[in-house]
């Protein structure tokens, strides 16, 4: 397993919000972290990366404990995160935000341009400047461009027109295609469950489900993912 | 009033918010990018002016002792960064502020405790020690030249890494969002130890330089700190920028208000009532300056943050 999350509890202060998580990712595989909001999927990914430290449980990856790494450590052992919210950086121009955190391989500047083509005419522009969706490909290519081995996807497609869902979507399965593993979090069900090897579905806190998308029948998403 | 007169009071304006400028970049890098009022700066300033004269004094070579001034200064600078100032990037302001008034008083009575409290004097290096003529008749020392100099290449450098290289763009990006750029693998506890460390050792390069114009003494750092935080206000708190006009601005508004206002009283008043007058409103002036800008922009000139 590339990623393996065993028993994982979190804490807010004094509020606990997660409940013994239980979440793997193989080499080149797709999972869908899902649940209703505020079941815990962002908490997840935080305590992946250490940005907010578990409380208990652990969190390996690629063979290795992330437990007492600091973040950015985690991250270089090649967890990408594309952050709810995109977080791209309002103050440098799209190259920048490429090339701040870039670590060599196989994405470079020329490599994410191919993927977002619209990334190459904003070349110069400052993120600030950006569309939500052109913001959208600059966090997932800022990613790539660490050169990761598992891609973090929190709600990459959340707030955008149809439009540019479509192209997102495409791009993720491009990744796909190349072997990317990808942690993806994500509202749009049919498109997560044609792009997903698994699902793991989160309710207050814990994992309650996890399987095929093929088994997650109308019942069971009723049951955890209805509104 | 001689053309001449005028041109050097100008030269030396400049030279004085060249000067200011090495102070004000540090800080406004420091305070824009992490968030810090760090009263302590003057102190570094004041490590540095040190540093150089000991140094200068056992040697006999001014350029070992600027050397010894940027390390010292820069090692002073990474030390409280380490020890003291990086607990208190998540705290508020006030917490800032008294911790680094405590460095001050730190730093200050450490000083007096090694060198005593009489002030250590640096001579002009041979190289610089002439004078060129200027236009008008008068001449002009070569040093305070060279300091106007050396100030435009320290700006034309800072420029050139904040805004052209990748370690300048990893400032700029954790100064939007500090998490975010941790999470894509950048230490960013030890980059700000850097930040603070060029920070210092411009502080201590600006300390070394006037140490050559003025005294060395305790002390000597922390009204250079206040004009330094007029500056970093007019130019817009995170902007190299407008740490370099505002220091220009303030430097020569400040030496040619000391000139010119008395001798403009001197038109319409007595001499000694017009000198009286003239000085109290030149000391006056740049925070006249300061509240006039403000009031038009008062995120500052070129604020980061705009």
């Amino acid at each position: 397993m590339l990623l393996e999350v065993d028993g994982l509890e979190t804490f807010y202060g004094a509020s606990q919000a997660l409940f013994g998580v239980e979440l793997a990712v193989a080499e080149g595989e797709v999972v869908a972290l899902m649940g209703r909001n505020g079941m815990g999927k962002t908490t997840t990914i935080r305590s992946i990366l250490n940005l907010t430290p578990p409380r208990a449980g652990r969190v390996r990856f690629a063979g290795q404990e992330i437990a007492g790494r600091r973040p950015h450590r985690v991250a270089r052992m090649g967890i990408g995160l594309v952050p709810e919210g995109r977080r791209c950086f309002p103050n440098l121009t799209v190259d920048e935000n490429l090339a701040a955190a870039a670590r060599p391989g196989r994405w470079t500047l020329e490599a994410v341009r191919t993927l977002f083509p619209r990334l190459a005419e904003r070349r110069g522009q400052s993120a600030n400047t950006l569309s939500g969706g052109e913001q959208q490909m600059l966090a997932i290519g800022r990613a790539l461009m660490t050169n990761p081995r598992l891609l973090v996807l929190d709600e990459a497609t959340e707030g955008l027109a149809p439009v540019i869902r479509q192209d997102i979507w495409a791009s993720i399965r491009t990744l796909k295609q190349e072997g990317l593993s990808i942690l993806i979090v994500d509202k749009t069900l049919s498109e997560l469950l044609r792009l997903a090897d698994r699902c793991t579905i989160l309710e207050k806190g814990s994992t309650v489900w996890t399987g095929a998308p093929g088994a997650l029948d109308a019942a069971l998403q009723d049951r955890h993912l209805g509104v | 009033m001689s053309l001449a007169l005028f041109i050097e009071q100008l030269l030396n304006g400049l030279q004085f918010g060249v000067m200011l400028f090495l102070m004000a970049a540090g800080l406004t890098l420091i305070f824009g990018v992490m968030g810090l009022i760090n009263l302590a700066h003057g102190s570094l300033f004041m490590v540095g002016a040190f540093a150089c004269a000991s140094v200068a004094a056992a040697t006999g070579s001014f350029w070992l002792g600027l050397a010894a001034s940027l390390a010292a200064a820069a090692a002073a600078g990474a030390v409280i960064e380490i020890l003291v100032i990086r607990r208190l990037y998540d705290r508020d302001h006030l917490d800032q502020v008294l911790a680094t008034f405590a460095l001050i008083l730190i730093f200050s009575e450490g000083t007096r405790w090694v060198f005593g409290s009489f002030p250590l004097y640096l001579d002009i290096p041979a190289l610089l020690s002439g004078a060129v003529h200027l236009p008008g008749g008068a001449q002009y020392p070569v040093y305070r030249l060279a300091v106007i100099g050396v100030g435009i290449l320290v700006a034309v450098g800072l420029y050139l890494l904040i805004g052209r290289t990748r370690l300048g763009m990893r400032i700029r990006a954790g100064e939007s969002d500090r998490e975010m750029i941790g999470a894509l693998g950048v230490d960013i506890r030890t980059l700000y130890t850097l930040v603070f460390a060029l920070g210092a050792a411009l502080a201590g390069l600006a300390g070394a330089m006037v140490g050559a114009l003025q005294s060395v003494q305790v002390g000597m750092g922390e009204p250079v700190l206040i004009l330094a935080f007029v500056v970093i206000v007019i130019g817009g708190i995170g902007s190299i920028k407008g740490a370099l006009v505002g220091s220009i601005l303030v430097g020569v508004t400040d030496t040619l208000g000391r000139f010119l206002l008395p001798a403009a009283f001197g038109l319409v008043m007595e001499p000694s009532a017009a000198a009286g007058v003239g000085a109290a409103l030149a000391s006056m002036l740049i925070y006249v300056v300061m509240a006039l800008i403000l009031a038009v922009r008062p995120q500052g000139l070129f604020s980061a943050h705009a």
